[in-house]
């Protein structure tokens, strides 16, 4: 138990390329003390609440509810912003995953010619 | 009477009882079947569980003591000439005992898993079989010496994957994506087959460490190597050969997803091995010697074949991640996006060997080793390290992913949603799976991507800007999966939804205790699982010297 | 010269293969020209073997001064002939699936819904 201890210490304080403050059972206690911190935190909160008022219901700036399907964000429009900036990239790539073996094997040929030209030329 | 069980006899012949035992099982199922469902899988469960005894003996005995067994083909005496055997081999070293863990884990977990996930369907019969015949090619490829058999094995486990990914045909898109992967599969063998060919008819030898003694870098040599490097990095799944990976792995039921990452990482282990040992020797040889004279001083510096091929590496590499993660993005099926993550995993494997091989120096002349500086060597551990780690983190996003078309029969994540109300241990198991693959501190990932990241930025900056970027984007579109199948509000279609049956969660329970488990000690598994790899890797003259009779 | 015409007929099998694979458009074509590749390295693999002036490798036909040409490459073509025929018969058991729901056999016509 105590070399458990003591080469846990070690790895902390080691100069060279050792875990140091990586050590992932120092993170399992700082993840411990940050939940312990939020469920502090979320012990300050009021108890007496009415259920079924207006006090539980989802706050939409003002907007009405629709029904539940149309609420969640599927799962293509969660990253929008990033796949339309990024359009040019993403016609390139459409374009070269086709889907058919023909072009599968053109692709091998091409890196097997590339790999000749390089390692066998040079 | 007292039974004392002769240890050394056992390990004497465990390479090959590993190789017979799945493949007696796997022709004995059929027959078996007849009496019964029920006593097929529990005949099934247990030739997995007696072959992955017998793994876990010999991969002990192997990394504790650093020996290498051999095991030669044939019975009797063989004949001997110049002290090498000649007939077929399987030689175990360091990196082989660590690449048949992962291969017994695999296996293990794909069967239990099958238990219930394949129940309702019929000819299960056929889908035994071939789950054991596969795995019987993954550990041939996985232990063996000799070059033929490399060939033969790779065969055996494209025909029997083939097989089982078209095995629900009734769907058009399941048989297609079986055929693409046995078209690509073939051509890759068969080029790989030209490859060894060539160098039989130089050196009127097939055996690995025969050839790695004897190969000079002649042009029919180069010729080999460019078509043994191209051909297996197909099969692996290297940018922009990749494509067959998504359509391969997303259309595969779940169980042979997982048994699909272990092929592909065997074909990766082949690589490795036809680099660092066949041409060992030759992997300093001087390509050009260039002199140029400017301005009155004069610049001379070598090209050597280390410098270009890793150089060849890191840049395959690198395009692998970003296509990986930036197609993986755009993706709305959940394992077609799982895929994606699974090639530019691949990537950050060949980035981290890459590295290391632009980083020898030469090879020493009295222990054969190869001089490799400190930094080259943490990437060698890292790449390796990453191997075991990413087998079981892809494995479980795949079990996971397998467990939701389990429970609502819909895989597009446009119509799923608020699954963690009904499905409590499955989310779990998902944000393990989260945490692992994006590389988050107390899963087993980040040990890996953490020294992959040390090392290659001692090498290049650039390279650890790209790995840590992307790690980033992994874990940005991991987090879109969460989002849209399992958190959100109550949808009134799943209602019903019940928890998946516990065997399935078993399962996943097991990688899931691995994993944490690698995460919280990762230097007891580095210690002792890792450095022996490695070591196998740039002391190649030990595989020589492992035959010698 | 004459013993070089096996070689030619490789490089030229095996680059008819590649044609047929890459840039036909019909599943069975496909195949075929796999099937072209694998004859022509087989083809390699026996020419290998031969010496000249040599007989079949059988032990009990030899007579005194005559050699025999490498019974290894005899064997590793059997094997590879098998695996060949392995691989076809699973192939064109999945294009008949795939006939079965597609209605066709043309490559670009089959997309599935791909991305």
């Amino acid at each position: 138990m105590m070399e458990l201890l003591e080469t846990f210490i070690k790895t902390l304080t080691a100069i060279n390329d050792d875990i140091r403050i990586w050590n992932p059972l120092i993170w399992v206690l700082a993840i411990i003390i940050a939940l312990l911190v939020v469920y502090i935190i979320r012990g300050f909160g009021r108890r007496d609440y009415k259920e079924g008022t207006g006090q539980t219901q989802a706050f939409l700036s003002g907007n009405p509810e629709y029904e539940k399907e149309k609420m969640h964000v599927p799962g293509e429009n969660v990253y929008w912003g990033f796949t339309h900036a990024l359009k040019w990239v993403y016609d390139i790539f459409n374009k070269m995953h086709t889907g058919n073996v023909s072009d599968y094997v053109l692709w091998f040929v091409v890196i097997m010619g590339i790999f000749f030209l390089i390692l066998g030329v040079i | 009477m007292s039974m004392v069980i002769d240890w050394e006899l056992i390990l004497q012949h465990s390479p090959a009882l590993i190789v017979a035992i799945p493949l007696l099982g796997a022709f004995l199922t059929p027959l078996i079947g007849r009496i019964g469902p029920k006593v097929r899988n529990g005949f099934v469960v247990l030739i997995a569980l007696v072959t992955s005894f017998f793994v876990f003996l010999l991969s002990n005995d192997i990394l504790t003591n650093g020996s290498i067994r051999t095991y030669v083909f044939g019975g009797g005496k063989p004949l001997i000439n110049n002290r090498f055997a000649i007939r077929i081999l399987f030689e175990v070293d360091g990196l082989n005992a660590f690449m048949i863990i992962i291969g017994a884990i695999l296996v293990l977990v794909a069967v239990i898993y099958s238990l219930k996930y394949m129940k309702e369907y019929t000819g299960l019969d056929k889908f035994y079989t071939l789950l054991l015949l596969m795995s019987v090619g993954m550990f041939g490829m996985m232990m063996t010496g000799d070059m033929f058999n490399l060939f033969v094995f790779l065969e055996i486990t494209s025909i029997a994957a083939s097989a089982l990914i078209a095995f629900w045909t009734s769907k058009g898109k399941s048989v297609y994506a079986g055929l693409k992967y046995m078209v690509i599969s073939t051509i890759g063998a068969l080029f790989i087959l030209f490859a060894i060919a060539i160098l039989y008819s130089q050196y009127n030898a097939l055996n690995m460490a025969v050839l790695a003694s004897s190969i000079q870098y002649s042009f029919l040599d180069k010729i080999a190597f460019v078509l043994l490097i191209a051909g297996l990095a197909m099969k692996a799944g290297i940018a922009p050969m990749h494509m067959w990976m998504p359509d391969a792995y997303g259309r595969a039921p779940a169980s042979i997803s997982i048994l699909l990452v272990g092929a592909t990482q065997a074909s990766l282990y082949a690589l490795f091995r036809v680099t660092f040992t066949l041409y060992g020797n030759n992997l300093t040889a001087i390509l050009k010697h260039i002199e140029l004279d400017l301005l009155g001083n004069s610049i001379e510096f070598d090209i050597t074949l280390n410098g270009v091929l890793g150089i060849l590496f890191i840049a395959l590499a690198v395009i692998t991640i970003i296509i990986g993660v930036i197609m993986a993005l755009k993706q709305t099926d959940f394992k077609r996006l799982i895929a994606f993550a699974a090639v530019a995993e691949m990537g950050y494997m060949l980035l981290a060997i890459g590295a290391a091989i632009t980083t020898i120096g030469g090879i020493d002349p009295e222990t054969g080793a190869m001089i490799i500086p400190a930094q080259g060597l943490m990437a060698l551990k890292g790449g390796i390290f990453h191997i075991l780690n990413d087998a079981l983190d892809i494995g479980l996003l795949f079990l996971v992913a397998g467990a939701v078309y389990y429970a609502t029969k819909e895989t597009s994540l446009n119509k799923l949603g608020g699954l963690a109300r009904n499905m409590k241990y499955t989310t779990v198991f998902f944000f393990i799976g989260l945490f692992a693959v994006a590389g988050m501190p107390p899963m087993n990932g980040f040990a890996s991507k953490l020294m992959i990241y040390e090392s290659t930025y001692l090498i290049n900056p650039i390279l650890a800007i790209v790995a840590i970027l992307c790690s980033i984007l992994l874990l940005a579109m991991f987090i879109k999966v969460l989002h849209s199948v399992f958190l959100g509000p109550k949808i009134p279609k799943f209602k019903g939804v019940k928890e998946v049956p516990k065997t399935m969660l078993f399962a996943m329970a097991i990688i899931a205790c691995i994993i944490i488990f690698i995460g919280l000690f990762p230097n007891i598994v580095v210690e002792n699982i890792v450095t022996p790899a490695t070591e196998a890797l740039h002391n190649f003259s030990n595989y020589i010297g492992g035959i010698l009779i | 010269m004459i013993y070089n015409i096996p070689y030619v007929a490789v490089v030229a099998l095996i680059l008819i293969g590649l044609y047929t694979v890459v840039f036909k458009r019909n599943l069975i074509k496909i195949v075929i020209g796999i099937t072209l590749i694998e004859s022509g390295v087989n083809l390699f693999l026996i020419t290998l073997g031969y010496r000249e002036n040599s007989i079949a490798p059988i032990h009990t036909s030899s007579s005194q001064g005559s050699i025999m040409s490498l019974p290894i490459p005899q064997a590793l073509t059997l094997t590879s002939i098998v695996i060949g025929v392995a691989v076809l018969a699973l192939m064109l058991s999945l294009i008949v699936h795939i006939y079965r729901h597609y209605g066709t056999l043309n490559v670009t016509k089959i997309r599935g819904d791909e991305e």
